[in-house]
């Protein structure tokens, strides 16, 4: 449904901004009498502090502040930080305190916060502080976490579970019991850390005359922040206003709400001046959720013809040493389940799990990249069994065009049947492989393997659960100038949200992009909010600010059929004007328009009429909308050096109606490049006693240009029945197939050397190690 | 008070002269002491390039280095890379064009890299291109849009 803007590859309204330096970040934001901090942070994995001596760093010019949590009141002390998702699964909900009273439970764990004049003397005087700790016993490994005699990450805790989970449908008994095939695989998934190039940060602001507090906070979601901080404080929702300015990147853990959060709000309300914290890189590290392990023991039961049957397995979770998310990442993980793929049963239970480490909430996909590499490396394990083509097994098990809507036998969180709206996912998967070039590609294998080198492909599909509720609102106001202004609540990092909300304005209102401005993530700039993740802005908000508009168009025809004399259907909007068909003369702009409605002093606004040239709505999103995406992945692989070359990527998506193609191209490209990362070059790495071992670029690698190979992208068109847009999310797509892909691949230049490869990533040493296991059992030789 | 040093340097050609600790980086004095925010931190261990500024018109990390390095020299800023009369300049407009940004925080060192690589290779392969910008990192883009842009900059399609 393309039309003069909406659905067009406009220029982004963000760009000129930050491509001139004028962006303006938390970092970016200097108040008078601001004060820095920095915060002295635990180097133990589990310890008890049983104090710290603060008096050298209180000696040291500009420094302030040293306060631990006791300083702000006694009530903090028995206040943990909320469980911002709770589940009542979660039968130990540890959170973290805004500064840790007495246990420490993970490297990093902010014990006291130090403000000075600037972060260069706050650090100094961090190194200054001596702490008295007294080690306990520490556990990083989340399934040695399960044996019976493991250190607790919790001092005095039962035991290191968090929760457990079940999802199930179907018989999955008698589809084990009769399937010709039961075939079983285990696998460890590991995803790394978030690495916005923004680190996270905290600007917060008391005015006592007003008793406003204002946070300018690198946040996916200012509202929840808003609503935790307040109920942390006590203090009235309406007594505290969160900005997010420019967040550069999110992917996820910057929706988390985090000790900083409320300590330095806390340590700015008692010293009474402006406090900024901005993590360093380093910090980031230690302290920004990330997702480590999940471990995977899996059986497929299979028909002859590869057609799958049942599916039923168990899932551990490393959930880190505080659920701020609660069982979240589980949960994810067992709810994109059976993924694209029409399956009669399945039986999956997961199992989250407390380490000494960092917390985990989801980072880009969340479960969903976990959920999609374990079910793309079954369907690869049943066609290489069967010795069926890999496509040809997915296409047999793809839910069919004609399934649509689709119950997948799960249930949603209000015990509904889910439903997936609209797709082809043959259709994509179909175009991948011929993007791909799949079917020649036995040719190509086999011309390098005479020259000595070791190509594979491989094969992934996924579907993504977009745009879910409850809301975002819009509200889209005509001003007495005839400028369009859309507020709403949701957030943006990076994904362009301003540019297609104007895109869907101009749209509707029939103005010129450049006269359409969107402000958002401000909690005193529109009412609620929810928050930017799982792929969900475009849909909710997108939809909101569409309906809003439509509002506002009916009123301004209304009004001009009323003022013109002539019948409403016979109006139409032109450049911000409105005049009958065929008739341009005779004719009212939006600002005349507005201005009526606006009105002055003394002057009624027109009969039958409400103030203001203005709407707001919020479009109900009841369910999600489904996206489907398919991905083609040829690789290179040097058994020399066990270096991994991506040689071509070929991609087909469906986020239903594009409101920008070119942005998301850019949303897929840079998903795939995320699980480009996940699948070959991140590893977050604690060693045995929770010491986090790669806390810096050198030690943990993010994929650069010359890693990534040009990919190729083809977009199909299934319009969502569920929005007056047709529209889907398109944030996380690219990433969940991804890792599934690229293993595939690998696995398949190896054939020839009979090699498993079931986890990931996968880096040189490992990929190493796993060909000269596979060389020694077969005794060949390459 | 801490020990100081007076320098003296030309910023996007307008002089400064400052008094400024021994210590102090030369990307946190653009931004905090010149308030030139448009240089962005990623992680200050000289890996991730969005602070890359050029310096005689050699691109460099400024936080590897310390502002008295900068003393007596030149040093250019995102905020220098356009016209005076605030026209973008031609690599800027290709990343305007082929959306080369997202959240727009690595850009500032992708714009610096590219500015100062395709003065002295104007016309370059993709590859050159991606070796180019290898030392910055982009978390959003997946760095195809960039590498668009910056071919379409260079001239090299419409050349070809």
């Amino acid at each position: 449904m393309a039309g003069r803007v909406f659905g067009m590859d406009v220029k982004r309204i963000e760009d000129p901004r930050l491509l001139t330096g004028r962006g303006r970040y938390v970092d970016d934001i200097h108040l008078p009498g601001m004060v820095e901090a920095a915060f002295l942070r635990s180097s133990h994995a589990h310890a008890l502090v049983k104090g710290i001596d603060a008096r050298r760093a209180l000696e040291l010019p500009g420094v302030h502040a040293v306060w631990r949590l006791g300083d702000f009141g006694a009530e903090y002390l028995k206040k943990p930080l909320a469980v911002t998702i709770p589940h009542p699964a979660v039968k130990q909900p540890f959170t973290q305190f805004p500064l840790a009273p007495d246990e420490v439970c993970f490297v990093g764990e902010p014990i006291a916060i130090v403000l000075a004049d600037s972060r260069y003397i706050a650090e100094d005087a961090v190194g200054l502080i001596e702490v008295d700790y007294e080690p306990l016993p520490a556990i990083a490994d989340c399934l040695k976490a399960l044996e019976a005699d493991a250190p607790r990450a919790h001092k005095g805790a039962p035991d290191n579970v968090v929760g457990r989970l079940r999802v199930n449908f179907g018989d999955v008994e008698k589809a084990f019991a009769t399937a010709p095939h039961v075939f079983k695989e285990t696998n460890r998934q590991h995803r790394g850390g978030p690495h916005s190039m923004e680190t996270r940060g905290v600007l917060a602001s008391h005015d006592a005359a007003a008793d406003l507090l204002t946070v300018w906070s690198s946040t996916q979601s200012p509202y929840n922040a808003r609503r935790f901080l307040a109920a942390h404080l006590g203090r009235d929702e309406h007594s505290v206003r969160v900005i997010a300015p420019d967040v550069g990147g999110g992917f996820g853990p910057k929706a988390a709400y985090y000790a900083e959060d409320v300590a330095v709000p806390l340590a700015a309300m008692k010293l009474g001046r402006p406090v900024k914290w901005i993590e360093d890189r380093r910090e980031h590290f230690l302290t920004a959720n990330q997702q480590r392990d999940s471990i995977w023991r899996m059986e497929v039961a299979a028909d002859a013809r590869g057609k799958v049957l049942g599916v039923r397995g168990h899932v551990v979770v490393d959930n880190g040493a505080y659920v701020p998310y609660g069982i979240l990442l589980a949960m994810s993980s067992l709810n994109p389940l059976p993924g694209p793929y029409a399956l009669p049963a399945l039986d999956v239970t997961a199992e989250a799990v407390f380490t000494n480490a960092v917390a985990t909430s989801p980072v880009r996909g969340a479960g969903r990249p976990n959920a999609a590499y374990t079910l793309e490396r079954l369907m690869d394990l049943v066609a290489r069994e069967l010795k069926l083509d890999r496509a040809e097994v997915r296409r047999r098990n793809l839910v069919q065009r004609d399934q649509f809507p689709y119950a997948t036998g799960m249930k949603a969180r209000d015990g509904s049947p889910l439903s997936y709206d609209s797709g082809d996912y043959v259709a994509v998967l179909d175009k991948a492989l011929a993007l791909g070039d799949y079917a020649s590609f036995p040719a190509r294998q086999a011309e390098a393997r005479r020259a000595g080198r070791w190509l594979g492909i491989g094969v992934a599909s996924c579907n993504e659960d977009t745009g879910m509720g409850p809301y975002e609102g819009a509200t889209v106001r005509v001003t007495r100038e005839g400028k369009v202004v859309v507020q709403t609540g949701a957030a943006a990092q990076g994904q362009g949200l301003h540019t297609i909300l104007a895109q869907v304005a101009a749209e509707a209102l029939g103005v010129e992009l450049a006269n359409v401005t969107v402000s958002s993530a401000d909690t005193a700039n529109f009412p609620l909010g929810v928050a930017t993740v799982g792929s969900r802005v475009a849909v909710t908000a997108s939809a909101s600010t569409h309906l809003a508009a439509m509002e506002v168009r009916a009123k301004a025809l209304k009004l001009a059929a009323a003022t013109l004399e002539v019948a409403e259907q016979d109006l139409v909007i032109e450049n911000g004007i409105v005049h009958p068909v065929g008739v341009p003369d005779m004719k009212l702009s939006l600002a005349e328009l507005a201005a009526k409605l606006i009105s002055v002093l003394a002057v009624p606004v027109p009969r039958g009429f409400t103030p203001g040239l203005e709407a707001t709505a919020y479009y109900d999103a009841v369910r999600p909308t489904y996206a489907a995406g398919s991905q083609v992945v040829e690789v290179e692989v040097d058994i020399e050096t066990g270096g991994v070359k991506l040689l071509r990527y070929s991609v087909a998506h469906d986020c239903g109606v594009v409101i920008n193609p070119g942005l998301v191209d850019g949303q897929v490209i840079g998903g795939i490049v995320h699980g480009i990362g996940n699948a070959l070059f991140e590893r977050m790495i604690y060693d045995e006693g929770g010491q986090p071992l790669t806390t810096n670029y050198g030690e943990y690698l993010l994929p650069t240009a010359t890693e990534v190979p040009r990919i190729a992208l083809a977009h199909l068109e299934t319009p969502s029945p569920l929005n007056p847009l047709g529209v889907k999310g398109a944030g996380e797509g690219g990433t969940i197939p991804a890792a599934a892909g690229i293993v595939s691949a690998i696995e398949n230049a190896l054939e020839p050397l009979g090699l498993r490869l079931t986890d990931h990533p996968i880096g040189p040493q490992s990929l190493l190690e796993a060909i000269d296991a596979a060389q020694s059992k077969s005794g060949a030789t390459a | 008070m801490a020990e100081t040093r007076k320098i003296s340097l030309t910023v996007n050609g307008t002089r400064y002269e400052r008094e400024v600790e021994p210590r102090m980086l030369l990307a946190d004095f653009l931004r905090h002491q010149l308030g030139l925010t448009g240089t962005h931190l990623g992680c200050e261990h000289g890996v991730c390039g969005a602070c890359t500024v050029q310096l005689d018109g050699v691109s460099v990390r400024s936080c590897l280095m310390l502002a008295v390095q900068a003393n007596g020299r030149a040093v250019r800023t995102v905020e220098g890379l356009q016209a005076p009369d605030g026209t973008l300049s031609p690599l800027q407009a290709a990343f305007l064009a082929h959306h080369g940004l997202q959240c727009g925080f690595c850009t500032p060192g992708m714009l610096m890299t590219l500015d100062a690589y395709l003065k002295e290779n104007p016309h370059p392969t993709e590859a050159q291109l991606r070796e180019a910008i290898s030392g910055n990192i982009c978390r959003c883009t997946g760095y195809q849009q960039i590498v668009d842009a910056a071919l379409d900059a260079a001239g090299a399609r419409s050349g070809s």
